[in-house]
């Protein structure tokens, strides 16, 4: 749709997956979900959050994949994978920094979120967005957004690689982008997840 | 007389709940083919009653889609929302009334249904008086349907006996502002929450109780305003919040009389507005005085400096909300607890205008509506009182009867419980009503069922309360009947039908008809449609709190929706009460009530340490009897699990995922542990959705505010104990059919 923008604010998340059941209704993958949806640590906290995919300017899933099955289309939504190309291998689910890209046995290939490619192209919103209860999904013009409290940004730094994405984050104003280093989270952590075989 | 026919295993076999994972005609096949019709519709689970489209082809609902031009939620739709449509086409729809017989249910015509019903129903009253014979109604019903359970009661069959379920929901919130404001409605559209400087939730679980509400608490974050959250658990919504208050359970009334002693002893009440439009401040400012920061915090757990400043931030905002919901009002106090809140709002002026006020979420799907045109036990349509010589006579004239012949008020819902189990009411007809799952103190729900000598049930799907009835009659899902809702923001909605019952199945509106029919007064009950019905109820709520005269169908459809009262046809209804500054009460003004301090009906003792309360999930709705069955929702949440703060689970040596067994004065389940810092550590939570083994409902007790008769779900007293292992719940595919997802495609 023209003059939308797709924009995710994690912190809005109140986990109850409507955007994960409104995504099974979408029709060119009935019945399958391609919301990313995660409790990030119930037992500390309700904090939730539900992914779409942040659609890259240069895709990583594509640059990785062995048989050129990913493609982006003009309009800048990285499409599922090409059946008749695709071979299963993984190597987009490993490349993606975001962790989008999964692969559906069923259909013996790599399928993700296409923004609703079937709505948007009708005028329609999104699925995910549209019924999103909180709004941490959103799918509106971008001076709609310009009056919440978060405010949007599209740049990732993820370690040396720089991310440019269609999808926006919201983040705390004064924020340019967000930049995030594995090995940060791995070392500062002591919690359970990385405590030391005893 | 009305123990189970056969084996549970049979009639869960049969009956189901069978979770549905797939739309009619499959995800790949019939339902992807284009609707014939896209019906504009509201969903049926939650006060909320968000629009909706309903996709249909043929006489069946195969999908949705949302309805964004809807102002209330544009479009946003809970998970049960966008899974409702599941319900269409479903196997366990009953689709012929039911007699039973030794050998279990059998189906039968309607006529032999309905004969046998009238006559049990007329035999037992001849035999123990009118008053022997009790109706249940439903709050998720639509108002016609509500309406006209009330007349039958009263006209029909003559008895006093009538209540719902809306007894379990927010009958505690309209106590209180029947006696502050003269009338049971939240004052305020939801539009003026963005525009609070600060808005206080108080005992609500906005993110999983009341989804859509979300979003109006984050656009006021957006707008610079303030939350400040009340509740023993940290909901979803906290993760937001500028201030958490932990309160203990059964003990929000205490922290509301503390906020008020700051505001007082600080001088930040607005004393303008109270000398020009209330009455009764002195009594509640002196009943205030013993509430110091420091007392309340030793009662409630929240720290002193909480107090102070919550206090502060609310009564120093222009305008300010409160937002409150079952954890205040399920309990033995719940009246004084809401009143505390209103007397807060009255305090400080909030209320009247533009983004202030105090509001009730209402839960139940058509949970305002429902309760506002006589399916409660003291009220006749329109709010009226039963015991008012004038609303009497203005009933009796719309109902062609003389004011004599309506009853007096009868027993609420649990009252009835109870007066069957004594044996005071011999019978009982209940419409989508599931006592032994909603009901507190299950065990007791149980017994009373045993004892009925007729129990007949209406109803779409077979619940677990039905499989003791003597008959069932096969009723109507919301979208099988045209009619009206009222929303949680007192807004009245229209539910288009959008397909018939299926099968032998019926409108529920022609079932009360036949009945009435058989019972000797049909010339009571003429109505050709539910429109017919309507008609009927705009003219008895005429002149009533609730008037709903103005409003017809095509008003509605029109608006978007009209606000009652709206007396007359050009009148444009009332979105914002009191804005003229008067209250509903013949004087004019708001009415401070004072409060009064009472332990909860289940004190925590050292045999019994724990602080046991119980809500919803988001996934699941009620007593389950619809949610259940859709299987995508079943999934999100299977089972009730034990939420427990890791303190406690270590002295109790409760590992996560560990079974355990909770035993209260009443009874026993056994569930698993969810260990999360997300809840006070003297304080364990289960979710009430579920039937047998599962059921929170075995646990809760039967004591009752004594003005609104509302259980006291959200305080018991428990202990805890690691369990060897899995229940028999946990191990039976048939009480337990989640985990096998059969039929999956």
């Amino acid at each position: 749709m023209h003059g939308y923008e797709f924009y995710v604010d994690p912190s809005r998340c109140i986990g109850c997956q409507s955007c994960v059941k409104a995504c099974e209704e979408c029709d060119t993958h009935r019945g399958t979900s391609m919301v990313n949806f995660d409790f990030i640590d119930r037992g500390g906290t309700t904090a939730s959050a539900a992914y779409v995919c942040w659609h890259c300017e240069e895709p990583t899933c594509a640059m990785a994949c062995p048989t050129d099955a990913i493609k982006k289309g003009d309009d800048g939504i990285v499409q599922s994978s090409l059946k008749s190309r695709c071979i299963g291998c993984s190597n987009c689910v490993l490349a993606c920094p975001f962790g989008i890209p999964k692969i559906f046995p069923e259909y013996e290939q790599m399928m993700k979120c296409d923004m609703c490619y079937d709505r948007t192209s009708e005028g329609k919103r999104p699925m995910c967005a549209t019924v999103c209860p909180s709004q941490a999904l959103a799918y509106v013009r971008p001076e709609e957004i310009a009056g919440r409290r978060e405010k949007p940004t599209n740049a990732f730094q993820f370690g040396n690689q720089k991310v440019i994405t269609r999808v926006h984050m919201m983040v705390p104003a004064g924020t340019d982008s967000v930049s995030l280093d594995v090995l940060d989270y791995m070392w500062e952590e002591s919690d359970v997840a990385f405590a030391q075989p005893q | 007389m009305a123990e189970l026919p056969i084996s549970l295993e049979s009639l869960l076999e049969r009956f189901g709940p069978h979770p549905a994972y797939v739309p009619p005609g499959g995800w790949h096949d019939e339902s992807r083919n284009a609707p014939e019709r896209l019906v504009k519709t509201h969903c049926c689970f939650c006060g909320q009653q968000c629009g909706i489209q309903l996709k249909v082809r043929g006489n069946q609902v195969t999908g949705f889609e949302p309805w964004e031009e809807f102002p209330f939620n544009r479009g946003m739709l809970c998970p049960k929302g966008v899974k409702r449509y599941m319900q269409g086409g479903h196997p366990d729809r009953l689709l012929d009334p039911l007699m039973r017989t030794p050998q279990g249910f059998r189906a039968s015509s309607w006529d032999e249904a309905l004969d046998f019903t009238a006559r049990r129903l007329r035999e037992i009253q001849e035999k123990y008086g009118k008053d022997s014979v009790a109706i249940y109604g439903g709050a998720s019903l639509i108002s016609e349907k509500s309406y006209l359970l009330g007349k039958f009661a009263r006209v029909a069959l003559g008895t006093r006996h009538i209540d719902y379920n809306g007894r379990l929901c927010m009958v505690s919130a309209g106590a209180a502002y029947k006696l502050a404001f003269g009338v049971d409605r939240s004052p305020f559209p939801w539009s003026d929450i963005p525009k609070a400087q600060v808005v206080l939730v108080a005992g609500a679980n906005v993110a999983e109780c009341a989804p859509i509400t979300t979003d109006y608490l984050w656009r006021c974050r957006d707008a610079g305003g303030k939350l400040i959250i009340v509740d023993p658990r940290m909901t979803p919504i906290c993760r937001n919040a500028d201030m958490y208050l932990p309160v203990r359970p059964g003990t929000d009334l205490a922290l509301y009389m503390g906020l008020l002693h700051v505001i007082l002893r600080d001088g930040l009440e607005c004393r303008d507005f109270i000398s020009a439009h209330t009455t009764g401040f002195e009594q509640v400012a002196e009943s205030a005085r013993a509430w110091d920061p420091r007392t309340v915090a030793e009662k409630t757990g929240v720290p002193p400096e909480s107090i102070e400043r919550a206090a502060s931030l609310f009564a120093k905002a222009d305008r300010a909300i409160v937002l409150h919901a079952r954890g205040v009002e399920h309990q033995s106090k719940g009246v004084e607890n809401c009143s505390a809140l209103i007397n807060l709002c009255l305090a400080t002026g909030n209320i009247g205008r533009e983004g202030a006020g105090c509001a009730m979420i209402t839960g139940q799907g058509n949970g305002q509506g429902g309760r506002e045109h006589g399916q409660k036990c003291d009220q006749l349509p329109g709010q009226r009182s039963i015991s008012d010589l004038e609303a009497r006579a203005h009933t009796a004239k719309v109902w062609r009867i003389s004011p004599e012949d309506i009853p007096q008020a009868g027993y609420s819902a649990v009252e009835i419980m109870e007066a069957i189990h004594r044996g005071e009411i011999k019978a009982l007809l209940s419409a989508c009503f599931n006592p032994l799952v909603s009901l507190p103190d299950a065990k007791f729900t149980k017994e009373a069922l045993e004892r009925l000598e007729f129990f007949g049930v209406v109803d779409f799907f077979m619940s677990e309360t039905a499989h003791h009835a003597d008959v069932v009659l096969a009723g109507s899902l919301q979208e099988e009947e045209e009619g009206v809702g009222c929303t949680a923001e007192g807004r009245v909605i229209h539910i288009q039908k959008a397909v018939d019952p299926p099968g032998n199945a019926k409108g529920d509106s022609w079932i009360y008809c036949e009945l009435a029919k058989r019972l000797g007064k049909g010339q009571y009950f003429p109505y050709a449609s539910t429109r017919e019905i309507y008609d009927e109820l705009r003219e008895a709520s005429r002149g009533g709190a609730a008037d709903y005269f103005g409003i017809t169908y095509e008003k509605i459809d029109k608006n978007m929706g009209i606000f009652w009262p709206c007396p007359s046809l050009d009148h444009p209804g009332t979105p914002r009460l009191f804005e003229d500054g008067r209250s509903f009460h013949a004087d004019g003004k708001h009415h401070f009530v004072v409060t009064e301090w009472r332990d909860s009906g289940d004190p925590v003792a050292p045999e019994f340490p724990i602080y046991l309360t119980t809500g919803r999930v988001v996934s699941q709705y009620l007593s389950g009897t619809q949610t259940r069955r859709i299987g995508s929702l079943v999934e999100q949440y299977p089972n009730p699990r034990l939420e427990i703060h890791p303190q406690l689970a270590e002295q109790c040596k409760i590992n996560d995922g560990d079974w355990v067994n909770v035993t209260t004065r009443r009874n026993e389940i056994t569930l698993q542990a969810m260990v999360v810092k997300t809840i006070r550590p003297d304080t364990v939570f289960i979710p009430y959705h579920w039937p047998g083994g599962r059921s929170a409902n075995r646990l809760t007790h039967r004591t009752l505010d004594p003005r609104s008769k509302i259980p006291e779900y959200k305080v018991s007293a428990c202990q805890l104990r690691r369990a060897d292992g899995p229940p028999d719940w946990a191990l039976s595919s048939l009480e337990h059919p989640s985990e096998s997802r059969n039929g999956k495609g």
